[in-house]
């Protein structure tokens, strides 16, 4: 009985699988996946699907998102793992959990009304003249990697705080009967010996990145062009789906599925990384 | 014999929270001679120990009344650099706690904190080291393998190789055999013969024979008191309490 429930998850996967992949093939083989997947110019009207601006806008906006939330999230780990007073620590974990636990359109209207307006600031008083128009909106990479930086947090601090407190004291002792300071033995020891654990958080938060769609939907500006600035504002692969496909018919709702598929692919060979990573910490 | 004081401890309490562990110790250790500390499970020798590389300041609730002098300055003071301390009081612990890392890098981890960057200059420390803790001859042609790869009595002497590669004046051994099979203990046991020329150590031991065999000097605690402090041969042979009579032959303990 219990092996049915959980088969029945398992089928959900293949099927959703299946039907993004069928919903999309028909488009896939008439362009072919390559020139899908490199094609630089996404023109629905005139049956022209290239994704390659978005594929690099999801990139950029995932990418700024990790260098965002990986340091701030490590680095609070180590906080909440060695230093924080316990009553410190369980009210900044509870923050973290709220963090997590807020709709990710939320987000996005804080992104709209804080975010956005304060690159637009930095866009126009410090890079004005070097900027073009598009880019002094405050809608862009900048502005949805920091959005994004911040809800990947969660994700990255409490999976990084298990795997430090995981770290078997003998360690930390051995390295301060050593005469070596904390700082020197949280950098060299306790964060190395959490390394694997370290590295899952960050491929899952990078998961959590390149998954998300309305918050990036609100604040990346959404123009399906090659991004030249961080300033520029992109289309992610997910934002495609989810701006166009209410209205999509056809052999555009075909490219909007194929969308789907690459997108897919990628959050597969994420997880397939993570699994890697963490069965080679599990056997060091 | 040489008599000079390395350790003056003096009216030492220690509380963890409202619980005194340790009650108005008072013990000199010998500089360059091996002490022993002796007593039944819970009497407060591991705590006691702790209290000289201040390894106990670690636990949040423990807090020490008296004074503990090292070569004359108390490590109590407010004053006093506690990771500077460390670097002279080395510590061996009860089981072996190699770094997750390759066998050279387990010794040259505390050189290479204190600032040395020079490759030649890590591997000297790292060779020295090694052949002072008799591990060389094992581990020579596979420096760069994991730790782990060691076995047990090879990983505590890689861990003693770690301890010397700071060069301390005063090595620690809670226990350092505790863990281990009796080949590997003999070859411990030997190698604190040999270091007690350039160290002064002091060794925790529930193993009675070991006190014995490795130790100039004795100290019999029991519900932490120091009950009898003096040369090892008397304690062993003439023991003026009763209570160490009663321990060492076996009645309590």
């Amino acid at each position: 009985m219990l092996l049915l429930f959980a088969l029945a998850s398992i089928l959900v996967v293949v099927l959703v699988g299946l039907f993004v992949f069928l919903q999309g093939y028909p488009l896939l083989a008439k362009t072919g996946f390559f020139t899908f997947l490199t094609g630089l110019e996404w023109l629905p009207g005139e049956g022209i699907f290239g994704i390659l601006p978005m594929v690099i806008g999801t990139l950029a906006v995932t990418l700024g998102a990790l260098i965002i939330g990986v340091p701030l999230g490590v680095t609070t780990a180590v906080f909440l793992a060695e230093y924080a007073p316990e009553r410190i620590a369980f009210w900044t974990r509870r923050a973290v959990e709220l963090l997590a636990g807020i709709p990710s359109v939320v987000y996005g209207l804080f992104g709209m009304t804080v975010i956005v307006p304060l690159v637009r600031h930095v866009a126009l008083n410090w890079f004005g003249d070097l900027l073009s128009p598009e880019m002094r909106t405050g809608y862009g990479i900048l502005a949805a990697s920091l959005v994004l930086g911040i809800m990947i947090l969660p994700t990255i601090v409490s999976i990084s705080e298990d795997a430090l407190r995981a770290v078997p004291k003998a360690y930390k002792e051995g390295s301060y009967a050593l005469g070596v300071h904390q700082w020197q033995t949280i950098w060299h020891n306790t964060l190395p010996a959490a390394g694997t654990g370290i590295m899952s958080s960050v491929i899952l938060g990078m998961g959590r990145a390149i998954g998300e769609t309305m918050a990036i939907l609100m604040v990346a500006g959404n123009a399906p062009a090659f991004p030249t600035s961080i300033f520029s504002p992109v289309r992610t692969l997910s934002g495609n789906i989810g701006l166009e496909m209410s209205y999509a018919s056809g052999e555009h709702a075909q490219a909007l599925f194929a969308t789907g598929v690459v997108l897919f692919i990628v959050i597969m060979i994420l997880n397939g990384l993570a699994l890697l990573i963490a069965r080679k910490g599990a056997n060091a | 014999m040489e008599t000079k004081n390395k350790f003056e401890i003096h009216n030492l309490d220690l509380y963890y929270g409202s619980n005194k562990v340790l009650k108005d110790i008072n013990l000199d250790i010998a500089s360059h001679q091996v002490t022993a500390l002796i007593g039944p499970s819970g009497c407060g020798k591991s705590s006691l120990l702790r209290t000289l590389n201040r390894m106990n300041d670690l636990i949040p609730s423990a807090r020490v009344e008296g004074s503990v002098l090292l070569d004359g300055e108390d490590i109590y003071d407010s004053e006093t650099d506690v990771v500077g301390l460390r670097n002279r009081v080395g510590m061996v612990f009860q089981s072996p706690n190699p770094f997750p890392k390759s066998i050279f890098e387990n010794v040259a981890y505390g050189p290479r904190r204190h600032g040395e960057r020079d490759r030649k200059v890590l591997k000297e420390i790292v060779v020295r080291s090694l052949k002072e803790a008799a591990l060389w001859n094992e581990v020579k042609d596979s420096l760069h393998k994991s730790a782990f790869q060691l076995s047990g009595g090879q990983q505590q002497r890689l861990c003693i190789a770690r301890a010397l590669a700071v060069q301390p004046e005063v090595l620690l051994m809670d226990e350092p055999c505790s863990a281990l099979d009796p080949i590997s203990t003999s070859r411990v046991e030997d190698l604190i013969h040999e270091l007690k020329k350039d160290y002064t150590i002091i060794i925790v031991t529930h193993n009675m024979q070991q006190a014995a065999r490795v130790s100039q000097y004795t100290a019999f605690l029991l519900t932490g008191s120091l009950i009898e402090f003096d040369e090892t041969d008397k304690i062993f042979t003439k023991p003026s309490k009763e209570e160490t009579e009663g321990y060492i032959t076996g009645r309590f303990g």
